[in-house]
């Protein structure tokens, strides 16, 4: 069947179950868009202020819904603006398909208006890049990209198409493909046939799962840590039931929020920098440490040389690549995550390590006592009483991304979204629309603080246009609490062009995109603005004014020992 | 992890695609790792080719290199040679100034005692091809550096394992580098 290049780009999309795209259109992506006109009714668009904001958007919409979020943007700067959104997205592990048009082959290379060697520049922080200058290739290359962006530790692959390639006048062969078909067709079957890859996922080493077996009869003192790529995997069924066979204490990494419920009498919380301290301790005494879907990232293995020191270290990773990257394992097992505990669960059996736990979790803090003062631990308190328990937390980067994932308990995979790997201020707005869009049925909480709102703070024109009901929390310390906290106790105090007191009236701007603002100062205000919030079917802003010197607690330098407290 | 500098070879598969050498050369320069040699040429299969690089370093950095190669969605193998497991050779060409007939004759017995050739003369110049390892090229460009070189160009080192082995063979780490590869 003969159809043209761009209606090709958009059945391929189709193929792959896609039903919304985040992007913004200009000059070279014209003709895709034009073909988007005709295509509204299959696939719904939504358009940003911003490109960053659409990258995150898709970025968020694939981390809630586990599908592959698909991002348009133009050549030059709507590419290079999408970059940081590309690079979120690759350090989490996130699939997302970007796609961008680039001039025509004629001014190819000569720095026509809008040039970007965008395949050049995303190469870093993509698992792959596809240039399209021959029209003929593009089922093929789609379906790649696909494959590439979801398979194995997924993550974002970036397609640029030639201008001339997407003229409307250019006709291409297409013939509908079943997704499941795809391996055994065109690229992906050479692919398969030159390298002798299986496109199945293979099975995890049996020697590897006996030897992980023969250690964990021989431990006394087991801790697991539940990273990231459990939450990938949707593995948290048999996470659960791995870890009540171990009877062993679960430590969560930012990434791992979901993997774990978080109010199991096993959890111990987050580990790491900020991590709690019976996660910390546990970390540094147990004698085998088994970390599923975890990079050991410098903020969990602060000091690499001495992390679980006393522990047989175990690494079950679905990348060869992480492991005895960051840390020195003893064993590892490459695999996904969920069948590689498939495996051990059939294996092990139930254990009891009363004795240890009690150890472990004698370390808890005791509750804090109220100051009178609206604290973030109030304002979560508050959320978490009176939102659905299954609401999808969304946060940006900071002080209050770590008060999140302290305080929020998260059950499911998909539940918490947040920038761990590249910590990008401004994720959040954007994330929290892509994750509305893809779970209209729950409740969207976007949690933000004063700094990290304001840099992606004109997506409310996008919530407000959509009517998304989407609820946004400002924790407004008035400072980059982040950096206030380590110049405070770090930096002898000096706090140097973190001070954010000239911020805009946040209640105003929101009501001047047409969305309601609420500012708090208390317990009970926050309590009354949540149930408005929940009740009016519309995006609402909330406002929390919190004490400057606030501080995310515990807390570990970085480069020091886990059990190295700087606070309690 | 040991830290001793040894130079490593490492031979890579890739497929023939825009951009591969670049992809490959990039992971280096992003962990600030200095290429000694670098050389690329197709293989049997006209679709794969084959890049060697040299480079100093300890085992712990190219265990971490190799294992970020084999991700890369090009590259179909990697497999890390030692000077002592494999044979190495590397073409130099050397420009030697020669303007006299003793000259000229001084350099051709030194260039003989080599086994390399003349593969191009002038007036005043003799252009000299060597072929070997590191070692033999090096020991000849001293000699001739006293006679006076004009301009050197080298191929840069290629390998081949020794015995029966190829870079084709399967075993368990490659499986689980294409598993990891976490794409297919």
């Amino acid at each position: 069947m003969k159809i043209r290049a761009t209606q090709a780009i958009l059945e391929c999309l189709l193929e792959q179950g896609v039903d919304t795209i985040f992007g913004y259109p200009g000059g070279t992506i014209l003709n895709v868009y034009d073909e988007l006109y005709r295509y509204q009714d299959k696939l719904r668009h939504i358009l940003t202020a911003h490109e960053q904001g659409a990258a995150h958007a898709a970025d968020g919409y694939a981390r809630s819904t586990g599908k592959v979020g698909v991002c348009f943007a133009t050549s030059g700067p709507g590419a290079t603006n999408l970059t940081t959104g590309i690079a979120t997205a690759y350090m989490d592990s996130s699939p997302v398909v970007f796609i961008t048009c680039n001039v025509g082959e004629k001014v190819l290379g000569k720095d026509a208006f809008q040039e970007v060697d965008i395949t050049g520049i995303a190469s870093p922080i993509t698992k792959a890049t596809y240039l399209v200058r021959d029209p003929n290739d593009i089922p093929d290359i789609i379906r790649e990209a696909f494959a590439v962006a979801a398979m194995g530790r997924p993550g974002p692959v970036l397609i640029d198409f030639l201008k001339n390639v997407t003229a409307l006048d250019v006709m291409v062969d297409y013939e509908y493909l079943p997704k499941t078909e795809h391996p055994f067709h065109g690229r992906l079957a050479k692919l398969k046939k030159r390298s002798g890859w299986d496109l199945k996922t293979p099975e995890p080493n049996a020697d590897d799962v006996d030897q992980l077996v023969r250690m964990i009869g021989a431990s006394q003192k087991p801790f697991l840590i539940c990273g990231g790529g459990v939450v990938r995997s949707r593995a948290h069924r048999e996470f659960l039931e791995f870890a009540q066979r171990m009877d062993a204490p679960v430590a969560i990494t930012a990434m791992g929020g979901g993997g774990f419920p978080g109010g199991h009498p096993l959890t111990t919380g987050m580990l790491g920098m900020h991590g709690s301290r019976p996660s910390n301790i546990a970390c540094d005494t147990c004698d085998l440490l088994i970390a599923v879907g975890c990079r050991f990232s410098d903020r969990v293995a602060t000091v690499p040389e001495t992390f679980a020191h006393q522990a047989k270290i175990v690494h079950i990773d679905i990348d060869r690549a992480e492991i005895d990257k960051n840390v020195q394992t003893d064993h590892h097992i490459v695999g996904d995550a969920k069948r590689v505990l498939q495996l051990l669960n059939a294996r092990i059996s139930q254990a009891d390590h009363t004795e240890w736990k009690q150890f472990v979790f004698s370390h808890r803090a005791p509750p804090a006592q109220g100051t009178g003062l609206l604290t973030p631990c109030d304002i979560i308190g508050t959320i978490r009483n009176t939102a659905p328990g299954d609401s999808i937390v969304v946060t940006d980067v900071g002080q209050h991304q770590m008060w999140s994932i302290q305080y929020f308990h998260f059950d499911y995979p998909g539940q918490l979204i947040t920038s761990g790997g590249f910590g990008t201020m401004g994720f959040g707005l954007g994330a929290a629309i892509g994750a509305k869009m893809g779970n209209p049925g729950k409740v969207v909480l976007h949690m933000t603080g004063d700094g990290c709102f304001r840099m992606n703070g004109q997506e409310l024109a996008t919530v407000s246009h959509y009517d998304i009901p989407i609820i946004t929390v400002i924790f407004n310390n008035h400072t980059l609490g982040m950096v206030h906290q380590w110049q405070n106790l770090l930096y002898g105090g000096r706090f140097s062009q973190t001070d954010l007191n000239f911020a805009p009236d946040f209640v105003k701007l929101a009501e001047a995109y047409g969305i309601r603002g609420r500012r708090v100062t208390t317990r009970a205000e926050m309590e009354g603005a949540m149930h408005d919030a929940l009740s009016c079917g519309h995006a609402c802003v909330i406002e929390c004014i919190i004490d400057t010197d606030e501080t995310v607690r515990p807390m570990v330098s970085a480069g020091k020992p886990l059990t190295d407290f700087l606070l309690d | 992890m040991k830290n001793e500098q040894n130079a490593y070879i490492l031979s890579i598969l890739v497929e023939n695609t825009p951009g591969v050498l670049s992809q490959v050369a990039r992971l280096f320069s992003r962990k600030g790792y200095n290429i000694d040699s670098i050389a690329s040429g197709t293989t049997e299969d006209p679709l794969v080719t084959r890049i060697t690089i040299v480079i100093a370093g300890d085992e712990g950095m190219i265990t971490h290199i190799t294992a970020q190669l084999r991700k890369l969605l090009p590259v179909i193998s990697v497999k890390v040679l030692s000077t002592a497991n494999s044979v190495q050779r590397e073409l130099v060409l050397v420009k030697v100034r020669a303007e006299t007939r003793e000259k000229k004759d001084e350099i051709i017995q030194t260039a003989n005692v080599f086994r390399a050739s003349v593969v191009d003369m002038s007036r005043e110049t003799l252009t000299i091809a060597i072929i070997g390892d590191e070692g033999k090229a090096a020991a000849l460009l001293d000699l001739l550096r006293d006679l006076g070189i004009l301009e050197v160009v080298r191929t840069g080192t290629i390998a081949i394992e020794r015995g029966r082995n190829t870079i084709y063979d399967n075993n368990k780490e490659k499986g689980e580098f294409n598993y990891g590869k976490n794409v297919l």
